[in-house]
C-alpha cells in the first residue's frame, strides 16, 4: 500500500511550530541550576515529537538537528547533566534554528545555513563536554548496520521454545508464524511434550514449543526480526538446512532495528525534495476531529461587509417604521406587529454583527507571546536583570488591529528595557530589588482594549526632557508646561533623550511613529511616570475597525457622527462661561477647566443659523487626553454605524475618520475628535506664535492664524458633500 | 476487522497511523495521551493498542502497565512507538508489559508489517 505522507505535512508543521513555542516559553522559565522535572520534561517532549515527526515525514536534516537537542535534554532529564545558562542559551538558539529549518523545509528555502551549522557545532561541543554516554552517534549506527551478517540460505530450520510467561506480554506465536509463512514455504511441527497434567496446567502459561522449516531465499536477519520482541522470552535456534550445525545467534543484533529506521529516513529524503514543489495543495483528508476551520480573511471580510449593508438596511427600515402614522386607526394592529418585527430584526442584526466581528478576533497572546524571548535576550545583552509579567493575554482583539499594534508594542517594551529599567547595581543603590520588572497587561474597558506597559525602572526625567525640548526648539524657555505635557513631548518627531543611541531602541523609529501608528488605528497612547519608581504607558484601542457606536448630531442641514466613546457630556451653553482669548479663540469654563470651543459650522463651512451660541448645545468630547466643546445645532439619535473609509472611497480628510450611510440613505461624516482637537490646538498655538512673531519681528500680517488654518481645512474638505454621496 | 487504539500526542503521527491502518481495513480509534486512551480502553476492548511513549498526562509506559493490570487487556498486544533505538529504552516498554515496539521513524509499510506480526 502506498500512502502519500505529504497529506500529513501541514499538521506536522502546525504542531511543530506549536511545540517550538512551548519549548521557548519553558526554556525562558528554566533557570540555571533548576531541577524542575516538569519543565525539562515538557521541553523534552516537544523536541522529541518534532524529531519523531520530522524523521517519519522525511525531513532528515531537521530530525538530525533535533536529535542533538533531544540528547542534551534527555541528559538533563536523567540528571546526567546540570542545567546551566550556556545550555539554556544554546537550546533557545536551537529553537530558532529548528523554526527556520522548518520554515525553509515548508517554503523550499535553504535548510542548512551557516547559523544552523554554528549552532549544531555548539550543541555537539556542549554534548561532548561531559558525560554524554547516552548520546547515540548516528554514524556508529551505520557502521553497525554494515557489520550485520547478511547470510542468506535457501532454507532454515528454526527451533522456537517460548518461556511460559510469553503470552502475558501479548505475544502470540500464530501471527509470528503467519509472517514467516510469507517469507517462504513454511512447515510447522508442534512439540506438546511440555504440557503438564490438566490439574497442573495454568491457562495463562505457554507450554508448547515448535520446530519450523522455512524454505526460500530468506536472510537470517529477516527471521530474527520476526522473533525480535521475544528474544528474552524464548529459546531460539536458527540454522541453515544444509549445514544443520550452526548453533549461533540467539542474539538479535540491535542494528536490525536501526536498519528499519535508516530505510525510512532514506525514503523520507526523497519525499522532501518532492514536497518542496507544492505544500499549498496539501489536503488534510485524515483529520479525525475538527474543532476549527481555516477560512481566508477575505471571506470573513466579505461577510462583515454584507452584514454592514444589512445593518444599514435594517436602520432604514427602522426609520420608516417609526415614521408610520399612528393616527390611522385601521392600521394600528398591523403597525404594531411591523414594529415588533423591526425590533426583532434590529436585535438579530446586532447579534449577527457581533458574532461576525468575533470571528475576526484573536487573543492578544498572539503578540504577547513574542515578548518573553525578546525581554530575555535584550536583558542579557544589556546586562540587566529583568522579569516580565504578562496578564490578560486572553483578551481578544480584531486581527487587523493586532497586526498593526505589534511593532508599536515592541518599541515601547524595548524602551522600557533600554531606558526604563536600570542596571542591577544602580537599582540596588536606589533601594530597589536588583531585578527589574516589566508588566504587560491587556483588558477590555468599555468599548476599548487597553494595553498597559509598566516598568519599575527609573521613570521619565522631566528636566532632561524639557531641556532637550528647549534645545530642539519644541518649547520656549520661559514657557511653563505641565508634567503631562512634558511627557507628551517625547512623542514629538525626532525627539530622543538617549545619550548614545543603542541598537535596542535607537532603530530610527521614534515615539512619534509609535503614536501615529496607534492613532491610525483609532487609538491613543498615554504616559504616566514617577521619577525613580517607573513608567506606565496605556494604549487604548478600539475593539474593531469596522463599526462604531455613534451619536448623530446636526449642524445646519448636515448630520455628523461623533464616536460615543469620545463623548463626555452634552450641555446647554451659558454665555457667561464663554471667554474669548486673543480676540478670536473661544474657551468654555467647564467646572474648573477651560476647554476650547470648536464651531463645527466654521470648520465645515456651514452657514450659521444663529450668531450667538448662548443657550445652544455643546458636546464635550475628549481625544488624546484633551477636552473640547463641539458646538452643534441638535443632538439626534445614537446608533451603531458601519465605517466606510474615506481614504478608499475619496481621500483622507483631517478631522474626519470616515463616513457612513444613514437609514435614509444619506451619507454622514464621522468626526475624528483627536484630529479636530489637534486642528483647534494648532489654531491656538499658531495664534499665539504668530502673535509672538508679530510682537518680536513686527510681522503683523500673519496675526490671524485662525483664518489660515480654517482656510487650510476648507481646502481639504469638499464644499459640496455631494461628491461623496 | 480488528479494532485498534492509536495513542499519540502528536496529531500528525496520529493521523498518519490512523490513516494507514484504516486504509488497510482496520477500525481505528485515536487518543491523544495515555489518560484518554485508558478511559477509552476501559469502555471498549481493542484487539491492539499502539502507543507513543513520551506523552503529557500519562506516558506510554504507564499506560501499558495500567492496561496490563486490566483483566481484559492481559493478553492484548500493545506496541510502543519509540524514537529511542537503544536496547535500554526498548526494554523499558517490554518491562512494563508491552508486546513489542516500532522504532520511529517508520513508514506506513513498516507499520502495517509490524501490525501483521501481532494480529496476523
Amino acid at each position: 500500500m502506498s500512502i502519500d505522507l505529504k497529506q500529513f505535512h501541514q499538521t506536522f508543521f502546525d504542531e511543530s511550530f506549536e511545540g517550538l513555542d512551548i519549548m521557548e516559553a519553558n526554556l525562558l522559565d528554566l533557570e540555571a541550576g533548576s531541577t524542575d522535572k516538569d519543565i525539562i520534561n515538557t521541553i523534552f517532549r516537544a523536541a522529541h515529537s518534532i524529531k519523531g515527526g520530522s524523521g517519519t515525514f522525511g525531513f532528515s536534516e531537521v530530525a538530525a538537528f533535533t536529535h542533538l537537542l533531544e540528547t542534551l535534554l534527555d541528559e538533563m532529564r536523567d540528571n546526567k547533566r546540570k542545567v546551566d545558562q550556556e545550555s539554556i542559551d544554546c537550546l533557545l538558539q536551537s529553537v530558532d534554528c529548528v523554526r527556520s529549518m522548518l520554515n525553509a523545509t515548508r517554503d523550499g528555502g535553504d535548510i542548512h545555513d551557516q547559523v544552523v551549522t554554528e549552532n549544531e557545532n555548539r550543541l555537539i561541543a556542549i554534548l561532548g563536554k561531559n558525560n554524554s554516554n547516552s548520546t547515540v552517534d548516528p554514524e556508529q549506527e551505520t557502521v553497525e548496520l554494515t557489520q550485520v551478517n547478511t547470510s542468506i540460505s535457501t532454507g532454515w530450520d528454526i527451533r522456537f521454545k517460548p518461556l511460559a510467561s510469553m503470552l502475558r506480554t501479548g505475544n502470540d506465536p500464530l501471527p509470528m508464524f503467519s509472517v514467516l509463512s510469507e517469507l517462504g514455504e513454511l512447515s510447522v511441527t508442534v512439540d506438546s511434550s511440555g504440557l503438564p497434567n490438566f490439574d497442573d496446567l495454568h491457562p495463562e502459561n505457554c507450554y508448547l514449543s515448535w520446530s519450523l522449516r522455512l524454505i526460500g531465499d530468506v536472510a537470517k536477519e529477516q527471521i530474527y526480526e520476526v522473533f525480535e520482541w521475544v528474544e528474552d522470552e524464548c529459546d531460539l535456534d536458527i540454522v541453515p538446512i544444509e549445514s544443520g550445525s550452526e548453533k549461533d545467534g540467539t542474539k538479535v543484533p540491535d542494528a536490525l532495528v536501526s536498519s528499519a529506521g535508516e530505510d525510512c529516513t532514506k525514503d523520507g529524503a526523497g519525499a522532501q525534495s518532492i514536497k518542496k514543489t507544492d505544500v499549498g495543495q496539501v489536503k488534510k483528508t485524515a483529520t479525525s476531529e475538527v474543532t476549527s476551520i481555516r477560512v481566508g480573511i477575505d471571506k470573513v471580510d466579505d461577510i462583515i461587509n454584507l452584514v454592514g449593508e444589512l445593518v444599514i438596511t435594517q436602520s432604514m427600515l427602522g426609520q420608516i417604521g417609526s415614521e408610520i402614522d399612528d393616527d390611522r386607526e385601521c392600521d394600528n394592529r398591523r403597525t404594531e406587529r411591523l414594529r415588533e418585527g423591526l425590533a426583532q430584526l434590529e436585535r438579530n442584526t446586532r447579534e449577527l454583527q457581533e458574532s461576525v466581528m468575533r470571528v475576526r478576533m484573536l487573543p492578544i497572546s498572539f503578540i504577547f507571546s513574542r515578548f518573553p524571548r525578546m525581554v530575555h535576550d535584550l536583558a542579557k545583552k544589556m546586562g540587566k536583570d529583568i522579569k516580565l509579567v504578562i496578564t490578560g493575554e486572553q483578551t481578544e482583539l480584531d486581527k487587523t488591529i493586532m497586526e498593526k499594534i505589534g511593532d508599536p508594542l515592541v518599541h515601547l517594551v524595548r524602551n522600557s528595557i533600554d531606558h526604563g529599567i536600570e542596571k542591577p547595581d544602580e537599582r540596588i543603590a536606589a533601594g530597589k530589588p536588583g531585578t527589574g520588572t516589566v508588566y504587560l497587561d491587556a483588558s477590555h474597558q468599555g468599548g476599548n482594549i487597553v494595553v498597559e506597559i509598566r516598568d519599575d525602572g527609573k521613570g521619565l526625567d522631566c528636566d532632561r526632557i524639557l531641556s532637550k525640548a528647549i534645545e530642539r526648539g519644541l518649547v520656549n524657555e520661559d514657557e511653563s508646561i505641565s508634567e503631562e505635557k512634558i511627557y507628551d513631548l517625547i512623542f514629538q518627531p525626532g525627539f530622543s533623550t538617549a545619550e548614545a543611541l543603542s541598537d535596542v531602541s535607537g532603530r530610527g523609529v521614534g515615539m512619534d511613529v509609535v503614536r501615529r501608528n496607534i492613532r491610525d488605528l483609532g487609538g491613543n497612547v498615554e504616559i504616566k511616570s514617577e521619577q525613580g519608581k517607573g513608567t506606565r504607558m496605556l494604549i487604548r484601542l478600539p475593539l474593531t475597525l469596522a463599526i462604531l457606536d455613534g451619536q448623530l448630531v446636526s449642524v445646519g442641514e448636515e448630520t455628523y457622527i461623533v464616536p460615543l466613546t469620545s463623548i463626555i457630556e452634552s450641555l446647554q451653553i451659558k454665555i457667561a462661561q464663554v471667554n474669548t482669548i486673543a480676540g478670536q479663540a473661544q474657551v468654555y469654563l467647564l467646572r474648573e477647566d477651560y476647554i476650547p470651543i470648536i464651531h463645527l459650522s466654521d470648520i465645515f463651512s456651514i452657514p450659521k443659523e444663529k450668531l450667538s451660541i448662548d443657550g445652544g448645545l455643546m458636546v464635550v468630547v475628549e481625544g488624546e487626553g484633551q477636552k473640547a466643546g463641539l458646538i452643534v445645532d441638535d443632538l439626534l439619535a445614537q446608533q451603531q454605524v458601519v465605517i466606510k473609509s474615506l481614504e478608499t472611497n475619496y481621500k483622507p480628510v483631517n478631522g474626519l475618520s470616515g463616513a457612513t450611510i444613514l437609514g435614509d440613505g444619506t451619507v454622514a461624516l464621522i468626526l475624528d475628535i483627536a484630529g479636530l482637537i489637534r486642528c483647534a490646538k494648532l489654531m491656538d498655538t499658531s495664534l499665539l506664535r504668530s502673535q509672538r512673531i508679530a510682537d518680536h519681528a513686527g510681522e503683523a500680517q500673519q496675526g490671524s492664524g485662525q483664518e489660515i488654518i480654517i482656510a487650510n481645512m476648507n481646502k481639504e474638505i469638499p464644499d459640496e458633500h455631494d461628491t461623496i454621496h | 476487522m480488528a479494532d485498534i487504539l492509536a495513542v499519540d500526542d502528536s496529531a500528525s503521527m496520529r493521523q498518519m497511523v490512523a490513516f494507514t491502518l484504516k486504509g488497510a481495513g482496520y477500525q481505528v480509534t485515536e487518543a491523544k495521551d495515555g489518560k484518554e486512551a485508558l478511559g477509552i480502553a476501559k469502555s471498549k476492548k481493542f484487539s491492539l493498542v499502539i502507543t507513543d511513549v513520551n506523552m503529557p498526562n500519562m506516558d506510554g509506559i504507564t499506560l501499558t502497565k495500567e492496561l496490563r493490570a486490566l483483566p481484559t487487556y492481559k493478553f492484548i498486544p500493545i506496541l510502543t512507538l519509540t524514537t529511542e533505538s537503544t536496547a535500554e529504552k526498548k526494554q523499558a516498554g517490554k518491562a512494563a508489559g508491552a508486546t513489542g515496539w516500532i522504532v520511529k521513524p517508520f513508514n506506513p509499510d513498516q507499520l502495517l508489517a509490524t501490525v501483521k506480526k501481532v494480529l496476523g
